[in-house]
């Protein structure tokens, strides 16, 4: 673990004592379920089988056939988010606290510079303030605010020193962190040579703004107005823009909460389609909806504000279940970002205002187990992949992360498919008085949480240390995400050598195609033709290539003679 | 139209015309019988039919008689940086009306800067002058501001156009951005026009331009390359959504790819208003050709979008506009000398894009449409002319042969094989892009105006008897659905108390709000009615969903919130 020697300080103290055997457990990973005992020393998985040899005094959890499951990986969180001044009111320990009482052990939080701030520093505080508070283990997403020459060097000290190998880019919020997309070229482009995943935040940016206005214009100015100024049609969009731009720069995409059918389609068909794309629906996609921007109570609907809004199309959730069952979406974050109630009124008058962000991070896990194990959609194994897995594999996390085996670190979690529970704001860990699963039962839950080989939750009470928790680094180029690549080649023929049209120099007639102007590229001028050279073996000949041909008279014999190339005969 | 009469009484009276023992076909069905024309109209149909001695008669001997086909896209006589096409009107429509085409639509396309009024004018001139057949105008608007939406709204309403081009390519020249992409759809949705759309990705082309040219990419191939047909899904995507949101009628010219139309045939599956047009080139020939050692010939097939290198693409858009998905067909027509194509000899960016078309375009869809047996002879005559007639409003004086519709007719030959080539065809480009293609199906008699213009083989064209025919906003076809959706549409506010709660301190000056958009809108925000109470989403039900749980008592967690002064907020329910 290189680059890891600011943390070391809370890494090893406290783990060196335990020692912990997990007994008659069924060890379940993303490939296959088997039963096995699991003996962790050092926070580490030393041993897994059957009749294993271990040291004596080692405490010993009887699991009596329970699923022993790798622990969750919440890839999207905000913790620290600011808006106009404000955090929200779940911070690294709050957060964390709720991520494990969830059975997630670990969480990848989203660094947001402002525009216009350094993302060094960004994440530096960032950095600082989860050493300080995560009670699980954490690593940062790192946001680009807006693109430029300084941008480019920050992002490459990030991959290349402090271990972050994933950036979102905005394709909303106009005027603020919105990229346009020769911007995103150049982006996708640049963070595919550091070996980075890019992260996007689809949604037509152009178009909200205008539909924003058009929705506030006609005094609709409540939470409603937010799912009606963002039609899912616009996520949709923004989704096969994106994909679009990954392939032509060939850079893996990764979509960050997919939120509606149409753009959960819209993947699944450039997946079938050979593009290198993830999709990752979040807990309140999965399982609530966006009928409730429509509620008579203010403060309910707002908290239900987040971008991409929730579709109102109460089909949503179960149509996402199936693609995260068939693979077509690979992984579950949270998109956890609360705001209280009286930090929501800050958009009462005018819902362009209201800071975005719903809960999550705890109900998550639960939830797709609910809704998608629970319903038979989806096996034990599948739902391993998508809620730790398949994250860590991506951000280059597998195998330390998101599998039982030895050496793996040890965050485990004991999964009981049978408990049953009420979501509550009271019952919860999130700080804010709404949660926007409220009164819906969920079957499956956490009877044991393992973090860094401690015990930090039993029988619903958590026992956790602030700042216990270590920043991982991630190294560039994940293997699930890089991978081909293709080469255009120039034709070989000879140079054109026939008359050519007086073209007007003035500056009035600009050409249609003035775009390479305006490229920060510079012009090379065109290598030096091998005549000699040919090569050329593309089905494209024609059986008339070679018969020449003439029509109209405009053409003359250019002086010098006739050209062989051209068959102006 | 004062403005024609000067030339459509004449010359025509004379005429007078009788078509005896064809079978009539029309895009919903075929009958036998007799056609008098005369003063240039269809004057009677039927059996035996009554007509005055002295009638020129045509035996069809039971061959089909046609609505002559109207070719939605042609740039005849277009300028471009000081040269323009090498086929002016009078070559272009004469080409036309040999391949059985009586009317055209051409694109009048101002620079960016200048006023449309004066490029419409301009282009009428042009037209008057030399056209052979009746013909429309297309505007393209190449960019966007206040004066611009004066001269759109005469246009419509003075000058007889209802349909306008938009750019989404040509970087920092004709291309439009969304926000203005989202203005001008919203502003041709409340008139009455249709949004035409060239659909690439401009600023990806403009990246992946610069790109090649790097590489030593500079001939003709490097314009595919620089184009794949991503770049038109995606932007016809793009075109569909913001139509969609602003409930305009789309038309997308020139579909050029499967993945371009696949894009179409979805969108018209959830029920979008969007018309697609294949155009000649994408219907019959395909994109190998780019990577050709003759220079000349790659670049005379240079136009955009591309031609798609995949080769199945021309068999595919054929099916698709069999079974409806794509509705009207195109030429867009734009050739080049390659004297004139040479200018980017070293560049391929600067190669001047167009290809022919406008002859083979009813000749090519017969061969590879109907004799493959993909499509049955009325829904020729719907792709051929038709829909486009529709589209354009002009149904059914045009598109269909009817009593008082206008004499223009082809009588079509079913049998006849030739073979395309430049050395044959009536355009003065020297590369023809079909060249060499055997072709089955030709125009035996072309009649335009009521007047015969082919017969035998020989043409029989007078340059200048083209009408300006205007058309008119609204076309029902496009619009009929447009308008039902409009009323239902209507969005309202929830009714609810105004949250009276706390509400957190947050500052105005760091970093600038997330939705900085609300900002930057003129409209203010009006007073909220509390005793209203009509909330209906009618028309989305998705969009109403299930009467939400509110009586659900919602427990506060954290004891951030205290009980605001002046007592509790009954609306907010924290207890």
């Amino acid at each position: 673990m290189s680059g890891t020697g600011y943390q070391g300080k809370n890494s090893i103290p406290h783990l060196t004592s335990e020692r912990l055997l997990i007994k008659g457990g069924r060890v379940v990973n993303d490939d296959q379920s088997f039963f096995a005992d699991v003996y962790i020393e050092d926070g580490l998985i030393k041993q897994v089988g059957e009749n294993l040899v271990v040291p004596g005094g080692v405490k010993v959890i009887e699991v009596n056939g329970h699923m022993v499951i790798p622990g969750g990986i919440d890839v999207n969180t905000c913790l620290m988010k600011p808006y106009l001044g404000t955090n929200p009111v779940d911070d690294f320990l709050q957060g964390t606290k709720a991520a494990l009482a969830g059975g997630t052990t670990m969480i990848i939080d989203h660094v947001t510079p402002q525009p216009g701030d350094s993302l060094l520093d960004a994440f530096e505080c960032w950095q600082e303030a989860a050493d300080k508070k995560a009670c699980c283990d954490y690593s940062l997403h790192v946001d680009i605010p807006q693109w430029n020459e300084t941008v480019k060097d920050e992002l490459e000290l990030l991959v290349h020193e402090k271990g972050i190998n994933s950036f979102q880019v905005y394709m909303a919020y106009k005027d603020v962190y919105q990229m346009s997309d020769s911007e995103l070229y150049e982006a996708f482009s640049f963070l595919k040579q550091l070996g980075a995943v890019v992260l996007v935040h689809a949604e037509n940016g152009d178009l909200i703004a205008q539909e924003q206005r058009k929705i506030l214009g006609m005094g609709i100015t409540g939470p409603e107005g937010h799912p009606l100024s963002r039609p899912e049609e616009l996520e949709a969009e923004a989704v096969f823009r994106a994909i679009t731009l990954g392939n032509r720069v060939n850079c893996p995409v990764y979509i960050t909460k997919v939120m509606s059918k149409s753009a959960a389609d819209t993947i699944t068909q450039a997946r079938r389609k050979g593009s290198v794309v993830f999709g990752e629906p979040i807990t309140a996609s999965l399982a609530t909806d966006g009928s409730h921007y429509w509620s008579k109570n203010w403060a309910k609907a707002a908290a239900y504000v987040t971008s991409p809004p929730l579709s109102p199309d109460p089909t949503t959730p179960d149509h996402l279940h199936t693609l995260l069952a068939c693979g077509d979406l690979q992984v579950v974050g949270s998109a956890h970002c609360t705001y209280s109630t009286s930090q929501k009124a800050i958009g009462k008058d005018d819902f362009t205002l209201i800071p975005e962000g719903t809960n999550g991070v705890e109900e998550r896990m639960g939830f797709v187990w609910d809704k998608a194990v629970a319903m038979g959609k989806m096996d034990e194994n599948q739902f391993v992949a998508v809620t730790s897995t398949n994250a860590a594999k991506i951000f280059n996390l597998y195998p330390r992360k998101g599998r039982i085996a030895v050496g793996s670190d040890a965050d485990i979690v004991i999964w009981d498919p049978n408990s049953v529970k009420t979501i509550s704001a009271k019952n919860q860990q999130s700080a804010s008085e709404y949660n926007i699963f409220e009164g819906l039962e969920c079957r499956g839950g956490p009877v044991l949480v393992l973090s860094q080989g401690q015990v930090v939750y039993e029988e619903g009470k958590l026992q956790v240390q602030q700042g216990t928790g270590r920043f991982i680094p991630r190294k560039h180029f994940p293997d699930h995400a890089y991978q081909r690549e293709a080469e255009q080649e120039a034709v070989t023929r000879g140079m054109y050598d026939g008359p050519v049209y007086d073209v007007v120099p003035t500056p009035k007639y600009i050409t249609p195609a003035p775009s390479a102007k305006s490229s920060p590229t510079s012009h090379q001028p065109p290598p030096i033709r091998n005549l000699h050279q040919s090569n050329f073996s593309l089905s494209g000949a024609q059986t008339d290539d070679n018969v020449p041909r003439r029509s109209g008279h405009r053409i003359v014999g250019p002086p010098g003679g006739r050209s062989n190339i051209t068959s102006l005969g | 139209m004062s403005y024609q009469g000067k030339k459509n009484i004449p010359k025509i009276t004379s005429d007078r015309l009788l078509i005896k023992g064809g079978r009539i076909v029309n895009d919903d069905q075929s009958f036998h019988a007799d056609i008098y024309l005369e003063d240039g109209v269809i004057k009677q149909i039927g059996d035996n039919l009554i007509v005055p001695g002295g009638v020129k008669t045509i035996e069809a001997n039971g061959k089909m008689v046609i609505p002559g086909g109207i070719d939605i896209h042609t740039h005849f006589q277009m300028p471009y940086r000081g040269t323009t096409t090498v086929d002016d009107f009078a070559q272009g429509s004469k080409a036309a009306l040999a391949g059985g085409t009586t009317m055209i639509v051409d694109h009048v396309i101002p620079e960016p800067g200048s006023s449309l009024m004066e490029a419409y004018d301009q282009w009428r001139q042009w037209a008057d002058e030399k056209a052979c057949c009746d013909y429309s105008l297309h505007v393209d608007i190449t960019h966007w501001n206040d004066s611009i939406k004066q001269e759109v709204d005469n246009l419509i309403k003075e000058k007889g156009v209802n349909s306008f081009q938009v750019y989404m390519a040509y970087k920092d020249y004709y291309q439009m951005s969304n926000s203005e992409l989202y203005e001008i759809f919203t502003f041709l949705a409340e008139r009455g026009g249709i949004v035409q759309v060239h659909a690439e990705n401009g600023e990806i082309i403009a990246e992946e331009q610069a790109r090649m040219l790097q590489m030593g990419i500079t001939g003709p191939e490097g314009h595919v390359l620089s184009r794949p047909e991503e770049l038109e899904a995606e932007a016809v995507f793009r075109a569909i959504t913001i139509a969609s949101q602003t409930n305009c009628p789309l038309y997308v010219t020139r579909v050029m790819s499967k993945s371009a139309a696949d894009i179409i045939s979805q969108a018209r599956k959830r029920g979008n208003v969007v018309f697609g047009e294949p155009i000649t080139a994408s219907l019959g020939t395909d994109g190998t050709h780019y990577w050709s050692k003759n220079w000349a010939k790659a670049a005379s097939f240079v136009t955009s979008p591309p031609l798609s290198p995949d080769p199945t693409t021309p068999d595919y858009l054929n099916t698709l506009l069999s079974s409806g998905d794509l509705s009207v067909t195109g030429s867009a027509h734009c050739t080049f000398s390659v004297s004139q194509k040479a200018i980017g000899k070293d560049d391929f960016t600067q190669i001047p894009e167009g290809v022919n078309g406008v002859e083979e375009r009813m000749t090519l869809i017969w061969d590879k449409a109907v004799t493959t047996g993909k499509m049955d002879e009325n829904m020729f005559v719907a792709v051929t002319s038709t829909n486009a007639a529709k589209i354009l409003n002009l149904y059914p004086r045009k598109g269909r042969i009817a009593v008082g519709s206008d004499a223009d007719l082809v009588i079509w030959d079913t049998d006849s094989l030739r073979t395309i080539t430049a050395k044959t065809h009536n355009s003065v480009a020297e590369y023809n892009v079909f060249e060499g293609m055997e072709l089955r199906g030709a125009p035996l008699v072309v009649i335009c105006q009521g007047k015969i213009v082919l017969e035998d083989g020989n043409m029989h064209v007078t340059s200048g008897v083209g009408r300006f025919i205007p058309c008119a906003p609204y076309p029902d076809y496009a619009y009929k659905r447009v308008k039902a959706r409009k009323q239902l549409a209507v969005l309202r506010a929830v009714p609810r108390g105004m949250y009276d709660g706390p509400v957190s301190e947050f500052s105005m000056s760091r970093g600038g709000t997330p939705s900085a958009s609300a900002r930057t809108s003129p409209t203010k925000q009006p007073v909220r009615n509390l005793h209203q109470s009509g909330f209906s989403l009618a028309g989305n039900p998705a969009l109403c969903g299930p009467p939400t749980p509110d009586d659900i008592p919602i427990r506060p967690a954290g004891r951030r919130i205290v009980v605001p002064p002046g007592g509790r907020s009954n609306i907010t329910s924290l207890s």
